[in-house]
């Protein structure tokens, strides 16, 4: 086991890599969130949509999110998070979970931590940006 | 443009049971490596009664049992070609487990336009209940059609 992690203004939290997201991905993503959008599954219903290819699930990035949180506080922590996607994740993509802790503080008797949480992909662009109040302990 | 008569719309209750395959399936589709999530030995050594469900998962009940009433591929008349997942939150306040059966329920919240017209926002809240009525989360979808605009 590692150290704990130290919940303090600034710290940033260890980084989660997934991918790159395939074909294949997307395809087993749809069917196990139930998620059947063609625009993520038939490249020639993306086309036709003018997206020019399949791309991923918004909401497999956020998947990856969780997992990413789940390094610092386990999921029973995570009170309450949310993002907003701000770009595309095509297919082959490498997506990249980062974040900090943005500040520590106390609510109804419990220590708290709000951090910042993104994903960015290979070329640097941000796809998903958001915030996740957590448990400290 | 979507229908503002739609705002204040409130879905009828939906239930749906938490499969432990489903479960397995979405804990592999995204590269899960915490076995508390596909392994109930595991989860149960973590203190579970038996696989939790990932935070996320809540999104995947309410895909699997989209509402009948204020349903954006249905009444709404929203076509999935045009739409983008503009924001998402959670707030957990009790795990789901494999084997609860959830109620859902979705009201939607606003819906308005942007960029001239361009871009239509729906927003929509959805609960969602325990067997024993225990509120588990909320959620807060925000979808984004691509309209058609004439040149």
């Amino acid at each position: 086991m590692s150290e704990p992690f130290s919940f303090r203004p600034g710290a940033v939290l260890p980084e989660l890599v997934r991918g790159p997201i395939t074909r294949g991905t997307l395809a087993l993503y749809a069917g196990a969130s139930n998620d059947h959008v063609m625009l993520h599954i038939d490249s020639d219903f993306a086309k036709a949509a003018g997206m020019g290819d399949v791309f991923a699930h918004g909401m497999l990035s956020m998947a990856y999110l969780a997992q990413f949180i789940a390094q610092v506080a386990p999921a029973q922590n995570v009170q309450s998070w949310q993002v907003r996607f701000l770009a595309i994740t095509p297919v082959h993509a490498t997506v990249r979970c980062s974040g900090e802790v943005l500040d520590v503080y106390e609510a109804e008797g419990r220590a708290l931590a709000r951090l910042r949480i993104r994903t960015t992909i290979d070329s640097g662009v941000t796809t998903l940006e958001g915030e996740a109040i957590v448990a400290r302990s | 443009m979507v229908d503002r008569a739609f705002v204040g719309v409130v879905s009828e209750p939906r239930n749906i049971e938490v499969e432990k395959g489903q479960l397995k399936f979405f804990a592999k589709a995204t590269g899960e490596t915490n076995a508390i999530y596909f392994d109930e030995a595991a989860a149960a050594r973590a203190g579970h009664r038996t696989l939790p469900a990932p935070l996320t998962y809540m999104f995947c009940l309410a895909s699997a049992a989209p509402a009948k009433r204020g349903a954006i591929f249905g009444d709404m008349g929203v076509d999935q070609a045009r739409v983008l997942h503009g924001e998402q939150s959670f707030t957990h306040y009790a795990p789901i487990y494999a084997g609860d059966v959830i109620t859902l329920v979705t009201e939607t919240i606003d819906i308005y336009s942007k960029k001239g017209g361009a871009l239509d926002f729906i927003v929509q809240d959805t609960r969602a209940t325990n067997q024993d009525g225990v509120l588990c989360a909320e959620m807060r979808f925000t979808v984004v059609v691509r309209n058609e605009v004439a040149p």
